[in-house]
């Protein structure tokens, strides 16, 4: 029996955005944490935390997300966890986001002028006062745009959380695909969602850059 | 009060093979004010970037009023708190006020109130002659005023010691004097200060002792006078004949 494509089902793939959304927003928050430990680790003193950082950004930025998605999801068994779709594909997704976020907030600590920190060292300020009050308020700016930016591929790549059987958008649009059989029109609409999810903030990300452009030649 | 505001013995520094500082020994008393020069290269920043450990020493000692810098424990910390340091490159925090810039250290450190800090930084800014411009940025303000601010921020922390390294030389020539102004000031109330510089005007004004330094080696150290006026080393005459 195949189902008309109707108003019910198209509520029913726009109503998965919540899912998309609540899994980015769990990704980006919890990369966000993850992502200024591995760019402080990153830019530390020590050899071996450099290294350890190093490792895991390489290990992410390296790999499919798609693998990342399929090993946490049966690893979660492997530790002796319940399979739970929800639980691999959010942190599965904060893993990846953390690797992409360290690396893009490394940088940015990195072009804040070393005699920026030499001033607040000078100054007798502590390695955590440095940071908080001289180091990271510099790089946040250099850092909004991109971060911004890799929030939109983040939207994207929570899609493929579809494949381990997690319900947001693409899912959505997947099973009422199934039944109604009209891919073209089904992948469509989820696609133009997409779309309304991620060109708002790709123009917000390139009108901050331009923004800090002009604030930097000030 | 100790006796000797610095006391620095058989100091050596290397960066990778290169030797940057070989067997320094160098003892300043409490207000003395000692000008550093030398070819560029010739190790005069890294000498005053070890006092207070902006750069780490291979072996020997640094004493900083009394206190052993390579003793371990919070000495590093309790130094750089009473070491002020002013940078060729001025290093304002630039997106702070200047008031912020002068309030923080001390607010961190020195754990003083908001209040107390506010009136301090307000105190140099006065004395450094730019106290309109608090609520300003960095940015806002030319080069000579940046420096000054610098300076007003260092003095913030009331340090008994003030290093400047290179103070003047990415300074329009018109705003050099102004800094230096505000140089002169503070060696006449008796702050003990390492200048390095090629201001020589500056230095027989106010230098208690030159030093001349070529190769990571103190070459030369004498009072004003017999240091310009008659120089004993080759290196020091070449070089005195090219700056002047």
């Amino acid at each position: 029996m195949i189902r008309e494509f109707t108003s019910a089902e198209l509520l029913f793939i726009v109503g998965a955005i919540r899912w998309t959304l609540i899994l980015s927003a769990i990704a980006f928050l919890g990369g966000a944490i993850g992502g200024l430990g591995i760019a402080l680790a990153r830019t530390s003193q020590g050899r071996a935390l450099r290294r350890v950082a190093a490792g895991f950004i390489q290990v992410f930025q390296g790999t499919p997300l798609l693998m990342q998605l399929f090993l946490v999801y049966f690893g979660l068994a492997v530790v002796g966890l319940p399979i739970n779709p929800l639980l691999a594909a959010a942190v599965a997704l904060t893993l990846h986001a953390s690797a992409y976020l360290g690396e893009i907030w490394r940088g940015a600590i990195q072009a804040v002028p070393q005699g920026q920190s030499e001033a607040a060292t000078a100054l007798a300020l502590s390695y955590s006062d440095r940071m908080r009050h001289v180091v990271l308020p510099q790089a946040m700016r250099l850092a909004v745009a991109p971060t911004v930016g890799f929030l939109v591929q983040l939207i994207k790549g929570t899609s493929l959380a579809s494949i381990i059987g997690f319900t947001e958008l693409t899912r959505a649009g997947q099973i009422i695909n199934n039944a109604t059989f009209k891919p073209f029109l089904v992948f469509g609409t989820v696609a133009a969602l997409y779309f309304m999810l991620c060109w708002p903030l790709s123009l917000l990300a390139r009108r901050m850059e331009t923004r800090m452009r002009r604030a930097i030649t000030r | 009060m100790t006796e000797h505001a610095i006391i620095m013995r058989a100091v050596n520094k290397y960066y990778g093979a290169f030797h940057a500082l070989t067997d320094i020994d160098l003892t300043v008393q409490p207000g003395e004010r000692i000008v550093i020069c030398g070819p560029s290269g010739s190790g005069k920043s890294t000498l005053i970037r070890t006092i207070n450990q902006l750069e780490a020493i291979e072996s020997g000692t640094i004493t900083v009023d009394g206190v052993e810098l390579t003793a371990g424990g919070d000495n590093v910390a309790k130094v750089r708190r009473d070491v002020g340091m002013v940078f060729q490159s001025f290093n304002l925090f630039p997106h702070m006020t200047v008031l912020e810039n002068c309030m923080l250290a001390p607010m961190k450190t020195r754990k003083v109130s908001r209040a107390e800090a506010k009136a301090t930084a307000q105190h140099y800014l006065e004395r450094v002659k730019i106290p309109e411009q608090a609520d300003k940025y960095p940015a806002q303000l030319s080069g000579g005023q940046q420096q000054r601010v610098a300076i007003a921020r260092a003095l913030c922390m009331k340090p008994r010691i003030m290093l400047f390294d290179e103070p003047t030389s990415a300074l329009d020539p018109e705003m050099v004097k102004e800094v230096l102004d505000t140089m002169i000031d503070l060696a006449r109330e008796g702050m003990t200060m390492l200048c390095v510089t090629h201001e020589m005007d500056f230095a027989r004004a106010v230098a208690d002792r030159v030093i001349f330094m070529n190769k990571g080696v103190i070459v030369e150290e004498n009072a004003p006078e017999a240091f310009f006026g008659n120089p004993t080393n080759d290196r020091l005459k070449n070089f005195l004949g090219q700056i002047a």
